[in-house]
């Protein structure tokens, strides 16, 4: 039994004869928030789809919350608690803000099958405060996203992911489209799930909003990790020195 | 910095503003196609809504008004399955011909034994299947249309072909269906109760003599389902998931949705929904032909269209196919008040449809630009 709340042993990942991703070892403590690097194509996203259940690992074992997990596809991480943030936005653009947060898990007044009464007033009000608790300013949730900026959209997926977050929240880039502001407003939300306690995978570009926001800062480089650095250990030059190749092309470190 | 959370990079985006129903841009076409038609009329010292005899105590002419929503009222039915399926974000061409083939196979339950003391000439099954009671077709009828739009739904969700292949399939089939079940003949003479179901006072039975709308039974049906599927659409996870799997597929299957079960259901209820159709239009005719239905779907389609219904799905409502069916209906009847022939009469009716889509792409050009 281990005390993390994610662990993988020699994950793998190939599409065809392409090693994506080579026996990952990566572990995440409680409430830790943790920041994944390394340039394009060194496995990121990649590593994040296995452990989201996007795709299906070629090797290795992942555990999450203390049991190894197999998740046939992305629902099921959902269901065992993985809240997660893609880089397309999983939003329906006709709607308004409460119908895409509850999207898929709505709130009923009464069931009856597909013609189940839909509680709209309680979907409304939680909305509301699941809006403040993250720090999300949506000015008129009524209205349908299609009409919203960008970063007011990936605001509100942010929100829906924050919101119903019991274990584990991972985001793909969530900042890389959006403005000095928006991008703001989504690292408030970030610091918001560490007050709560929330653990936190955050797959990034961004080496300022990196030593910002997380308490270590994991590597990737050509499939491989190559560094697992805490971040007041670390500085910019060092991260670089392990994204470019520089440091760390030997061994494989264990994160 | 005044501005925190909302116009950002030079996005144009009023946050107070509730954007408005789209339902309502509807309505205000429809007031002004009433009032030029009126204009029209005066014109000619005629009027189109209001009553211009002198031995007639009434402040509109009924006889227009009923009109009006007796012609739409059994394509309008099919238009709230179009527009569901249109919801969905796919297209059903099959409306018309189903209704085609439910007519005649409704038709050979609903007729009856002796037509004027000689027994029915036109009778396709043996004597044991006439006279039944009046159930009996409608249960018959509905399953046709049920049938159809099954076959219709579970093509598209689990073969993966694009709703106009499958649609266009079926589209074919069941006019095939239409002219084999009886060789081409017509079915009539059907039982009186038959009749009734479209020539009966259906609002004074549900009201209890209350109120009486005598024959237009059609529009009765059209409009209860008009106000049932509303409130489907809007408050139910139905509605929710159609306008979500509309909107974006792929969000809604990453949300847990089950996409192709629900499409199986709204392709289903929008074939029922034909069936209802075929069923009141035979019973108003008190006869089936093969050729009935025929372009009923591309009605159905623009009344939805009309009514502010995007073709690319996700956006629209049942309120916005009633009042695109009540313009339609309108424009139909203010031609024949000025005494348009019809062949202008289709001319335009095609314009406008082309219209409302080059409308609709505006709107959505717009809604990008932010």
């Amino acid at each position: 039994m281990t005390n993390f709340i994610l662990e993988t042993r020699g994950l793998t990942k190939r599409y065809g004869g392409v090693h994506a991703l080579e026996d990952a070892n990566f572990t995440l403590a409680p409430g830790e928030h943790v920041a994944v690097v390394g340039d394009n194509g060194a496995g990121k996203s990649t590593f994040v789809r296995q452990i989201t259940g996007v795709e299906q690992r070629t090797a290795g074992e992942i555990f999450f919350d203390g049991q190894e997990i197999s998740h046939a596809g992305p629902l099921e991480a959902r269901e065992a608690g993985i809240e997660t943030v893609f880089q397309t936005l999983a939003l329906a653009d006709d709607l308004d803000v409460p119908s895409n947060l509850f999207l898929g898990r709505e709130i009923f007044k009464f069931r009856l099958g597909p013609f189940s009464w839909l509680d709209r007033k309680a979907m409304r009000d939680r909305t509301l405060e699941a809006l403040k608790t993250t720090a999300v300013k949506i000015p008129n949730v009524d209205n349908p996203i299609r009409n919203m900026s960008g970063g007011q959209r990936q605001c509100v997926a942010i929100a829906r992911t924050a919101a119903f977050a019991s274990k584990l929240v991972i985001m793909d880039e969530p900042t890389a489209a959006l403005g000095v502001q928006e991008t703001a407003q989504v690292e408030n939300i970030i610091r918001g799930l560490k007050e709560r306690g929330v653990p936190l995978i955050l797959v990034s570009h961004n080496l300022r909003q990196v030593f910002d926001l997380v308490d270590r800062i994991v590597v990737f480089r050509r499939g491989r990790i190559v560094a697992s650095l805490r971040r007041d250990e670390t500085d910019g030059n060092d991260i670089v020195s392990y994204i470019t190749g520089v440091k760390g092309n030997a061994e494989t470190a264990y994160a | 910095m005044a501005q925190s959370a909302q116009g950002l990079g030079g996005l144009k985006y009023d946050p107070t503003k509730k954007t408005r129903a789209n339902e309502w841009n509807v309505l205000v076409a429809l007031i002004l196609i009433v009032l030029v038609f009126e204009v029209l009329n005066r014109l000619n010292g005629t009027s189109f809504l209001f009553n211009m005899r002198d031995n007639v105590d009434s402040l509109f002419n009924q006889q227009r008004l009923d009109i009006i929503v007796l012609q739409v009222a059994i394509t309008g039915v099919i238009a709230l399955g179009a527009t569901q399926v249109i919801i969905l974000g796919g297209i059903d061409l099959s409306p018309g011909s189903v209704v085609g083939a439910t007519a005649m196979v409704t038709m050979s339950f609903a007729q009856t034994a002796m037509v004027n003391g000689n027994p029915n000439p036109n009778a396709v099954f043996g004597p044991a299947w006439l006279d039944l009671p009046v159930i009996v077709p409608i249960a018959i009828g509905l399953g046709c249309g049920l049938i159809a739009g099954l076959i219709n739904g579970l093509l598209i969700a689990y073969t993966r072909i694009p709703p106009f292949i499958a649609t266009l399939g079926m589209m074919v089939s069941a006019r095939g269906v239409a002219r084999w079940w009886s060789n081409g003949q017509p079915v009539s003479f059907p039982t009186e109760s038959y009749g009734a179901l479209s020539n009966g006072d259906l609002l004074g039975s549900l009201t209890f003599g209350l109120l009486s709308w005598q024959g237009q039974n059609p529009a009765v049906v059209f409009i209860i389902l008009a106000v049932l599927f509303h409130v489907i659409m809007k408050f139910t996870l139905y509605g929710k998931r159609s306008y979500a799997i509309g909107s974006n597929e792929a969000a809604a299957r990453m949300s847990g949705i089950d996409v192709d079960r629900h499409k199986v259901l709204v392709y289903t209820i929008a074939g029922i929904l034909s069936a209802v159709a075929a069923v009141l239009l035979t019973s108003k005719n008190l006869s089936a032909q093969a050729g009935m239905g025929v372009m009923y779907e591309l009605d159905g389609i623009a009344m939805a269209v009309i009514g502010g219904i995007s073709l690319s799905g996700g956006r629209g409502s049942i309120t916005g196919t009633v009042l695109g069916a009540l313009i339609f209906s309108v424009i139909i009847s203010g031609f024949t008040s000025i005494r348009l022939d019809a062949y202008y009469q289709e001319m335009v009716k095609g314009a406008i449809i082309v219209g409302a889509v080059v409308l609709d792409q505006w709107r959505q050009k717009s809604r990008a630009r932010g």
